[in-house]
């Protein structure tokens, strides 16, 4: 088994069926990175999602905090 | 023994669970085996006689046309299993497989037009595989559009899988069909379908894209199934759990 | 149509034990045929509309492609027969929709009768009102588009074969998106692949008898493929039903 073709010019242009060769095969190597690269983002999506609702809790409770110790005491009195 | 392993097989967390491990193995294997697919069958295998060098684009043509096909009966046979065993995962697993056979069979059409114009001087001949070609991209279609149409995501699944069901059955018919229409109909001066035995030096590097392109679809249906269990299963405490350590 | 619709239902204040075992055991296959052929009867425009859009939209035909009358020979079997699917397709959109909307479609699932056959009963029905009709009129658009004496018998038979599968296979496609609020285009999507074997073989009878030769075999796969829908495609149209009316 060896390389084919003369050259790296020679590999490119592949006796004038370069354009269409290398067209295929760049399609079709971007398909497949499109369909791993999908589920990635979409995670990613799904994660600052959740992130930014977690925010909003954590910050929901905080301002409920401090209301709490002035009800109590408020009942103690 | 077998029934337990199967209804754990049925509960998304243990499928996802299970799979992270597999993940980087399959990612690897894919690779590895299209890169040297893509490297022998472009640059090692020799000339085709006839075709020249554009025939080198049946190195990913006929794995793409393979996988496209071998993908709607899995979405079919997955949403069956949904169906009859009410299984969650099955259904999520048709899911995930419906854009990637899409895709794959895009990719098949493509790269067959694309090879078809330096072969037969036209991107578009109304060949028989290629016909059957299309209406499989055609039923992909149709099971995309309807899972998107409905608001409730159970109503989908079964619907999905009832659909990808009858296209199944209808499948061999059209594939049948088509066939008699295109010998009814073949021009004499293009000879397509001929069945010439492949030489090795061809048929080594093609099964090695073969091969590659089934760890590729394993690996993307995981990735894209696990997506999917997230994405539904995102109440749950174990996904918000996993959410929130950012893994 | 504003009386509320109770022909699947005994009287509501018949209890089980007041019932003949006749009535309990629900309206049978002959019964259902019938109300649903003098319910079909009643909406007119509902029979008249595909014919109407059959007759318009081939006699665009000439005004699209010119009149020149070898040209329209030739492509009068094909255009018929593909006029003829999608005037079928168009009306299978209210299929199931009125009974749908009304809750007796969900009446009908309860019904101790098979589905199969209350579906059966509907699908015969859409036929006699569309199919048929459609059938009928095709010698006149075979007379308008110049198509040769040897094909007109082989056009009604054919026609009247297969505008019978697809009513059936268009059935599935009802059942499947009578939940939705705007199913025609996704319907059209979803049925359209699975009407290609009934068209390449109708055609292709039509185009067989044009040309001088023998069309008794595409008449027989169209009869076969009949066969084959009357068989499974109530069975699968029945799912979809129980599917969508499952809520």
């Amino acid at each position: 088994m060896e390389f084919q073709f003369a050259g790296l010019a020679d590999f490119i242009a592949m006796n004038g069926h370069g354009p269409f060769v290398w067209v295929a095969y760049g399609v079709t190597l971007l398909t497949m990175a499109g369909l791993v690269t999908q589920p990635l983002l979409e995670r990613r999506r799904l994660r600052a999602e959740f992130r930014r609702e977690q925010r909003i809790r954590e910050r929901r409770a905080a301002r409920r905090q401090p209301e709490r110790p002035a009800a109590e005491a408020a009942l103690a009195e | 023994m077998a029934w337990q392993w199967f209804h754990r097989l049925g509960s998304p967390r243990w499928f996802y669970e299970k799979t992270s491990a597999w993940l980087p193995w399959l990612a690897a294997a894919s690779a590895l085996l299209l890169a040297v697919g893509m490297a022998w069958g472009l640059g090692f295998a020799p000339q085709d006689a006839k075709q020249g060098n554009s025939y080198r684009i049946i190195f990913i043509h006929v794995p793409a046309a393979f996988l496209a096909l071998a993908g709607y009966y899995l979405m079919a046979i997955s949403g069956a299993i949904g169906l009859i065993w009410k299984m969650k995962l099955s259904f999520v697993v048709m899911r995930a497989a419906a854009p990637i056979g899409a895709a794959l069979t895009f990719v098949s059409l493509f790269t067959g037009a694309v090879w078809g114009k330096p072969t037969w001087g036209t991107y578009w001949v109304w060949d028989a595989r290629i016909t059957s070609m299309l209406i499989l991209f055609f039923l992909y279609v149709g099971v995309i559009a309807l899972s998107g149409a409905f608001a409730r995501e159970q109503l989908a699944d079964k619907a999905c899988a009832l659909l990808a069901l009858v296209g199944t059955v209808n499948i061999p018919i059209i594939y049948k069909s088509v066939d008699w229409w295109f010998t009814l109909h073949q021009p004499a001066t293009i000879k397509l379908t001929e069945s010439s035995s492949i030489d090795p030096s061809m048929f080594y590097p093609l099964l090695t894209m073969i091969i590659g392109f089934y760890c590729f679809y394993a690996w993307v249906l995981i990735l894209h199934t696990r997506t999917l269990v997230l994405k539904r299963e995102s109440r749950t405490q174990w996904v918000q759990q996993l959410l929130g350590e950012g893994r | 149509m504003s009386t509320p619709d109770t022909r699947h239902l005994p009287p509501v204040s018949a209890t089980p034990a007041d019932l003949s075992p006749r009535e309990r055991r629900g309206p049978g296959f002959g019964a259902l045929l019938q109300t649903e052929l003098r319910l079909a009867l009643r909406r007119r425009s509902d029979i008249a509309n595909p014919l109407l859009f059959f007759v318009t939209v081939l006699a665009l035909l000439p005004l699209g492609v010119g009149p020149e009358p070898g040209l329209l020979a030739r492509l009068a079997p094909g255009m018929i027969w593909v006029m003829a699917l999608l005037a079928t397709l168009l009306s299978q959109e209210s299929l199931f929709r009125s009974d749908f909307e009304d809750g007796s479609l969900e009446q009908l699932t309860l019904s101790p009768q098979p589905l199969y056959f209350g579906v059966l009963a509907k699908v015969a029905v859409h036929w006699l009102v569309t199919g048929l009709p459609l059938a009928l009129l095709s010698p006149l658009l075979g007379l308008m588009l110049n198509l040769p004496a040897a094909g007109y018998a082989c056009l009604l038979l054919s026609l009247l074969l297969g505008t019978a599968s697809l009513s059936l296979i268009g059935a599935v496609g009802a059942g499947l998106t009578v939940a939705l609020r705007r199913p025609g285009l996704l319907l059209a999507l979803i049925v359209m692949p699975l009407y290609v074997p009934v068209l390449i073989f109708g055609t292709g009878a039509v185009q067989a008898a044009v040309d001088g030769y023998a069309y008794s075999v595409q008449l027989a796969i169209l009869a076969a493929l009949l066969a084959a829908a009357a068989a499974l495609a109530p069975l699968a149209a029945a799912g979809a039903i129980r599917i969508s009316t499952d809520s």
